[in-house]
């Protein structure tokens, strides 16, 4: 047996022990999903037991150092892992923005010390992150934020606000993009990290055209932080944020066009039903439905080709806008596309059949997807000055 | 296997796309259609393709080839496109390899060596009417002495008139055959027509052709999964060569961007244009992966190839055609004319977009794949 199979065999067999049948069911909506922190509520046993189990195994994050609280696989030994999760419907046993965006950053320009003190906690669902980039007023246009830190030798002194603060209400935690010199537009910012029980930090949830709330007001008045509390430069946090939202640009297009992306033309033959022909019996439909397909498949291979040259060095830096801007254009277009094939069904806003109005809900959410995280515009912008290198841009 | 070019292939793109580029670029296309070549490429040319190797490369090493795959004659067939080079490396290199090598036997035995060895022009005569229909071919195969007699029509044949010997898709009492026609069997006619990009292609007449029993590629009744193969990799291939064409339309375009001036700038800086332009480049990537994706499904024999095979050839002709399409259009009242090269593209485009079925009939036959 090779190294690779007997760590798959490894792998099998821990899940197999440890996996509770109930964490192997589709996730149904937002309820089902788990987020840790200091005031999770666990929605049942099997979802409290799913994330100590891979938490003590260090399988929330699998390739993160085991000091730091990950399992330490190679990235051969990663992927394996993820088959094999794929493989029995696991249930991501954590969600996190600590996982997804600030720990990458952590690892990338953290101190040792702020390692072993923040990715830890983060890996075993303790403290839930919020991310505080937004301002009212900059949207896309990061670098004009206005949220101040006022020097006070051993702290700052933050006022200002933000917006678009993913769950903000029930995060511990917030990673923060805060201006800490005026004159200076690019190097004037600091990413700083503080607990939104500090005083003066307060919440305000935005209702969406979903009917949901998952973004927040966010308002500092006089919040003291501590100046050990920031990660890599003091006036170089964009760099950071720049590096972290490469991250956020992969998660929001594989996210939105990985695992989620298959073939939806099938689903919708039962409801339409087909002709003699065995074709779905509305050809306009039949025809959109799969020229969708065709770019599922290849953005599917777009999406093998850009990790396996990302992860080798070979792709363009600028290469997860251009698959950031391809994959949210294209969930939007599915989402449509799923509107269509439901009918009047996919209209139902709050019946128990339809889960709650699940897919008109999705449709309404998807349309944020080229908004959040840089929006399209932004993207092109990107590809065109950084990728085609065209004048002035 | 990772989605991009290994070592070794990387050293075959950096030979061959010099190569092409210094020995066969847009002009040399343009000196054949000027001086009405009758052929339809350079024999010269071909000569220096068969002296790199290149006829052989999918060849298996026991007919004399290089035994190698799809992902490498795609390398070949990009450069191909993006210098919009005349030659019958698709059809002779690619299409006709693939339905041999798959055949074996007799025709193998005799085509394959002398493909690799630059000697032998195949032609594929597979479609009979202006669409891609090979579902329904009605030529027909029936017995006669110690052969066959064909009859019937066939249509877009690339080099028909010039091809040693076409591979012919006919029906027999149990299905479906390939035969081995060669270029001097009595009854055959091959009428060229110049298409549009100044490309040659002939109706094929087969009145009462009669070859012997040897002259079928693999079994009597079985050509149903060698014809597979030869569209397969014909798809892939004539896939690859879109690609080409695209990135040299769109190459040709950006950097017009970045040197026309209008209302005192450069165009380049208005963002109306740049924002089409860098959705062209991201079709043009994600097209680029979905053909390396069916070339290397082909070569590993998976059987997701069938469906990457017509994603690719649908993706890539999307993605060309914008190409081409934004391309004269950003080029302004230069693009529309002669003397400008961005319009020879266009016309190669549209040509390659019908060829072994086009972007409708692919996406037509991915919907049936996934059971709708």
């Amino acid at each position: 047996m090779s190294e690779e199979d007997a760590f798959r065999a490894e792998v099998r067999e821990w899940l197999e022990a440890n996996c509770p049948a109930e964490m192997r069911e589709p996730v149904r909506d937002e309820g089902d999903v788990c987020w840790g922190g200091r005031n999770w509520v666990f929605k049942n046993d099997a979802q409290k037991q799913w994330l100590e189990a891979c938490a003590g195994k260090g399988y929330t994050v699998p390739d993160w150092p085991k000091a730091y609280g990950g399992a330490g696989l190679t990235p051969e030994q990663t992927k394996i892992f993820k088959q094999e999760m794929k493989r029995i419907h696991a249930r991501s046993p954590l969600d996190s923005f600590g996982i997804w965006m600030l720990g990458p950053a952590l690892l990338q320009f953290g101190t040792e010390e702020q390692k072993v003190q923040y990715l830890n906690p983060i890996a075993r669902g303790e403290i839930r992150w919020c991310q505080g980039y937004s301002e009212p007023g900059s949207g896309s246009d990061l670098v004009s934020l206005q949220t101040f830190g006022e020097d006070k030798g051993d702290h700052w002194v933050v006022n200002g606000s933000k917006i678009w603060t993913s769950y903000a209400d029930k995060a511990d935690w917030i990673f923060c993009l805060v201006r800490t010199d005026k004159a200076n537009k690019y190097q004037g910012i600091t990413f700083m990290l503080f607990d939104m029980a500090s005083k003066g930090v307060t919440t305000k949830p935005i209702l969406l055209i979903s009917g949901n709330s998952p973004f927040c007001e966010t308002f500092f008045d006089d919040v003291e932080v501590p100046k050990t509390q920031f990660i890599g430069e003091i006036n170089r946090g964009w760099d950071v944020a720049k590096y972290l939202l490469g991250h956020e640009r992969e998660m929001i297009s594989g996210g939105g066009a990985g695992g989620d992306m298959v073939s939806i033309g099938g689903a919708f033959a039962k409801a339409f039903g087909k002709n003699a022909a065995g074709e779905l019996d509305d050809p306009i439909l039949r025809a959109e439905m799969a020229a969708f397909d065709v770019d599922v498949f290849a953005y599917r291979a777009m999406g093998e080709r850009f990790m396996d040259m990302w992860k080798t060095g070979r792709a363009h830096p600028a290469s997860s806008n251009m698959m950031k801007y391809v994959g949210t254009e294209l969930n939007k277009r599915r989402h449509e596309l799923v509107m269509s094939g439901g009918g009047s069904e996919a209209l139902e806003w709050d019946s128990e059949e339809t889960n709650g109005g699940a897919r008109a809900r999705g449709w309404l959410r998807t349309k944020a997807n080229s908004i959040e995280g840089g929006t399209s515009e932004v993207m092109l912008n990107v590809i065109a000055k950084r990728i085609l290198d065209l004048p002035g841009a | 296997m990772p989605l991009y070019h290994n070592d070794d292939q990387a050293m075959l793109k950096d030979s061959v796309a010099p190569f092409v580029a210094e020995q066969a670029p847009v002009s040399h296309l343009r000196s054949l259609r000027d001086s009405a070549d009758a052929t339809g490429f350079s024999r010269d040319l071909w000569a220096q393709f068969t002296e790199m190797g290149l006829p052989g490369m999918l060849v298996p090493e026991a007919h004399g080839g290089l035994g190698m795959g799809h992902m490498e004659a795609g390398i070949v067939l990009e450069e191909i496109g993006r210098n919009l080079t005349p030659s019958p490396f698709l059809s002779t290199g690619v299409g006709a390899v693939a339905a041999l090598a798959k055949a074996g036997g007799t025709q193998a035995g005799r085509w394959l060596p002398a493909i690799a060895g630059g000697e032998a022009i195949v032609a594929l005569a597979i479609d009979e009417g202006a669409k891609h229909r090979p579902d329904r071919i009605a030529t027909t195969a029936t017995r006669a002495g110690n052969g066959f007699r064909l009859d019937g029509k066939k249509s877009f044949v690339l080099h028909g008139h010039v091809a040693d010997m076409s591979i012919v898709a006919a029906k027999t009492d149990g299905g479906l055959t390939l035969f081995a026609v060669p270029r001097d069997a009595k009854g055959l006619t091959a009428d060229p027509r110049r298409l549009v990009d100044s490309s040659l292609a002939s109706h094929v007449t087969l009145d009462g052709v009669e070859v012997d029993a040897d002259a079928v590629i693999g079994e009597i009744d079985a050509g149903g999964d060698i014809l597979d193969a030869l569209l397969a990799a014909t798809r892939t291939g004539a896939a690859a060569e879109m690609v080409g064409v695209g990135q040299g339309a769109m190459d040709r375009t950006v950097a017009y961007l970045k040197e026309r001036k209008q209302f005192g700038r450069l165009i380049g800086e208005f963002q109306g244009l740049q924002h089409r332009a860098a959705h062209l480049y991201g079709e043009m990537e994600v097209a680029r992966a979905t053909v390396m994706k069916a070339q290397q499904l082909l070569d590993e024999g998976s059987e997701g190839a069938k469906l990457m095979v017509s994603v690719a050839k649908a993706k890539a002709g999307r993605a060309a055609n914008l190409a081409v399409r934004e391309g004269v259009q950003m080029h302004g009242g230069i693009g529309m004319t002669d003397e400008y090269d961005i319009g020879l593209y266009m016309k190669r485009d549209r040509a390659l977009a019908e060829y072994m079925g086009d972007v409708h009939y692919h996406i037509d036959q991915v919907a049936r794949m996934n059971g709708y």
